[in-house]
């Protein structure tokens, strides 16, 4: 009987330090030193929130953007609230025929074979912000067409925004789609002129 | 690809190098020493005792101690079932997410308070934050430092001399919060934070572009920290790891796959210590580290090779369904691998999604039962069952008395040590086909053919062995599955840990014999060979047959394009 008191009591006690304390403490840490971290990385333009610089979004319909990954998200594609892989097997013939549907689109838009694989396959959490190098640049061509940018202009503009591997070893080398058509952007209006 | 080898090789070192100082750390913690930080959580401490009515000098004998455990357990479950019943009628539910329906509040309960983690239902379209912060992530502190106490118990067990008492169950779990899991999780969460990890309270935000998206928020950094620290695994988001809140870079990537491996490795040297023989510790340390680099090179080989139907279509770069680009080959490979040899069971990458081969070296680090590094305190814990029964057979094979650490081993060990061992494989084979043979088993597999015998054999291997992590096409969100593997996790966690209490409390009763000519040296080469023989038969000879129709099957049809 004792022990049972114990153990309600030691339950509650470290339920109070572990699930309120704890987590308020580390709230209270982030928002006072990373404010802008700890509340989604979001990304402002005239005081609109236009995204986060973590998450991925889709700009498939826009032909004067570079496009990110293909997702697999329920309900429609870079679906923030549901986040998840395709989890399609490497045999299942439905992935097949779905990369073969996007290598068609792709090739329909005037990109060639060989595609990137990361243009044609979704990520595991449905959200990737990034594309690699090579992706970015095979989809120049597209948007130099529609733009009238100078292709060497938008070269320049991926390498400017390429992050390369975290201390020169971890990770890929990557360009964050989101923050890449910002920029492209700005360019658009500078040549619209 | 050398530099991706240069990484392991790095990672690996650093490793080593952290495990004299915290497992010299925890030692200090378990055995009631001062350490740096006693001043500060000290007064904390004894104040928690006094409270309770704990006479921290009190020492428990088996029964008790196993009771304690229980009943601790049994309280979170209940806390935890009600909290998850009844979260639309509590505060910090800016979503307004109704309350989980039964199956899966039992299934989601079970699974948090075994330190499993398998998660049927998806965070961040159903969880409160007050469900995340306190239900969830406080599970992960609790059963992390329930397993951590059980293998302390029983490493005294080895260390006293003909007593019966094994420790005091309340101020392990105690010591373990306060010293070790607390202040760790704070360093990593606030670290976290800074690289992009989330920390508010937050209503969803809707940010608006070429189209809108609605972004969910939450106290993500607090519960990421623990559930690497811990081996729990269960993200705050359904999309677990991979997730850009819940590891936003290549960086956090890497630190995430070292704090899941850190106090697991960590504690070989804290047996060693506690025992007085650190050779051992190091033994066993190293046993871990060779199984786990050398089957950790196969998936790495498996992840960079292609899938010839996908290349075939004039796709370059390497085969990344399921990846996220900024972790890279090698920072996917070691923590899809870490993550199954430790019982963490978080995901940076869609296993379901990874090469059959990929996949399958997960799935076999899971069926190792883990032992190889394996989850805080339970995974050393069942090393000493598979180092047991070693001793036993190895003794037989010679004609030497079986003896380990200079404690006779006898009937009843080994009928622990054979619980402790087999009790996860019965239940994985026995759920496998039960589920195989009925329409609510198969109607939830997502890919055809070998795959979906894979997805089944490693949804129970992952909860028998309270690893968590999935092959998550499976729809295990359904009555059938809710039920079946909420009990291979209740199963596959407290029977195997009573009964090592149980031998805990009849090691701690024996004569220490010290060692003599008859007696086989169990820190030298030979033996840890042969350990890890009998890791790899017990696992092999289980489950052969069902990774060759599974994983291996489905290789050859993908090496011939079907």
């Amino acid at each position: 009987m004792k022990n049972l008191k114990s153990c309600i009591i030691i339950f509650i006690i470290l339920t109070f330090t572990t699930g309120i304390v704890y987590p308020l403490l580390i709230t209270a840490v982030g928002q006072i030193f990373f404010p802008w971290q700890a509340n989604g990385s979001l990304i402002y333009q005239n005081k609109v929130a236009v995204g986060s610089a973590l998450i991925g979004q889709s700009f498939n319909t826009r032909s004067d953007l570079f496009w990110s990954r293909p997702s697999g998200t329920p309900d429609h594609p870079y679906n923030a609230t549901s986040s998840g892989g395709s989890n399609l097997g490497p045999t299942n013939p439905k992935l097949i025929s779905e990369i073969e549907n996007r290598i068609a689109f792709l090739n329909k838009n005037g990109i060639k074979l060989p595609i990137p694989s990361d243009l044609v396959m979704g990520s595991g959490s449905g959200l990737d912000p990034d594309i690699t190098p090579e992706s970015a640049m095979i989809q120049i061509p597209r948007i130099s067409k529609v733009t009238n940018i100078p292709e060497d202009t938008l070269k320049e503009l991926v390498i400017k925004n390429t992050e390369t591997k975290d201390l020169g070893l971890l990770g890929a080398n990557r360009v964050n789609v989101l923050k890449l058509n910002l920029k492209l952007l700005e360019l658009e209006r500078k040549y619209a002129r | 690809m050398l530099l991706d080898i240069l990484q392991f090789l790095i990672f690996f070192a650093l490793l080593t190098l952290c495990v004299k100082p915290l497992g010299l750390y925890m030692t200090k913690v378990f055995q009631g020493e001062k350490t740096s930080i006693s001043k500060i959580i000290s007064p904390i401490e004894l104040l928690v005792y006094r409270l309770s009515f704990v006479d921290p000098d009190n020492q428990m004998e088996w029964k008790e101690y196993a009771i304690s455990m229980l009943l601790f357990n049994l309280m979170g479950f209940i806390f935890l079932f009600l909290l998850l019943l009844t979260q639309q009628l509590l505060p910090l539910n800016p979503e307004h997410f109704q309350g989980f329906s039964f199956d899966i509040a039992l299934n989601s309960a079970i699974s948090f308070i075994t330190n499993t983690n398998w998660q049927a239902y998806s965070g961040e379209s159903s969880a409160s934050y007050l469900t995340q912060m306190l239900g969830f992530a406080v599970q992960n502190f609790l059963s992390a430092a329930t397993g951590i106490a059980i293998l302390v118990a029983l490493i005294r067990g080895f260390a006293s001399r003909e007593s019966k008492v094994i420790g005091n169950f309340w101020v392990d779990i105690t010591r373990t919060t306060f010293y070790i899991l607390l202040p760790l999780s704070i360093i990593f969460a606030i670290f976290l934070i800074s690289q992009g990890v989330i920390q508010n309270f937050n209503n969803y935000q809707i940010v608006h572009f070429i189209s809108s998206q609605i972004i969910p928020m939450g106290p993500v950094a607090s519960q990421e920290a623990i559930k690497f620290i811990g081996t729990n695994g269960g993200g705050f988001f359904n999309a677990n790891s991979s997730h850009p809140y819940e590891n936003p870079t290549p960086l956090t990537n890497i630190l995430e796959t070292f704090m899941m491996i850190l106090i697991p490795a960590s504690l070989t040297y804290t047996f060693g210590r506690m025992q007085k023989n650190t050779k051992q510790g190091w033994a066993i340390y190293f046993t871990m580290l060779f199984l786990l680099i050398s089957f950790m090179g196969i998936q790495y080989w498996a992840n960079i090779s292609s899938n010839h139907i996908v290349s075939l279509l004039g796709i370059s770069g390497h085969y990344i369904e399921g990846q996220e680009i900024r972790f890279g080959v090698a920072g996917s490979t070691l923590f899809s691998s870490i993550t199954t040899a430790t019982g963490c069971g978080a995901v940076n990458a869609m296993l379901d999604s990874l090469l059959p081969i990929g996949s399958m070296i997960s799935m076999i680090f899971i069926l190792s039962g883990e032992a190889i590094f394996g989850g805080v305190g339970s995974g050393l814990y069942t090393m000493f069952a598979f180092i047991i029964i070693a001793v036993f057979v190895a003794g037989l094979m010679i004609g030497r008395t079986p003896e380990f650490l200079g404690k006779k081993i006898e009937v009843k060990e080994m009928w622990m040590s054979i619980i402790i061992v087999l009790t996860s494989g019965i239940l994985i084979l026995i759920f496998t086909s039960i589920a195989l043979t009925t329409k609510e088993g198969l109607s939830s597999i997502l890919n055809p053919g070998p795959h979906g015998l894979s997805e089944i054999l490693y949804a129970y291997a992952s909860t028998a062995n309270n690893n968590g992590s999935a092959l998550a096409g499976l729809n295990a969100n359904t009555l059938f599955y809710n039920i079946t593997t909420s009990i291979t996790m209740l199963v596959g966690r407290y029977v195997p840990a009573v009964a090592v209490i149980y031998m805990a409390g009849s090691l701690a009763g024996k004569k220490y014999i010290p060692p003599s000519v008859g007696t086989l040296p169990t820190n030298r080469v030979p033996f840890i060979i042969w350990l890890m023989l009998i890791i790899i038969i017990v696992g092999a000879l289980t489950f052969f047959s069902a990774l060759a129709l599974g994983p291996f099957l489905e290789n050859i049809l993908m090496q011939r394009g079907f």
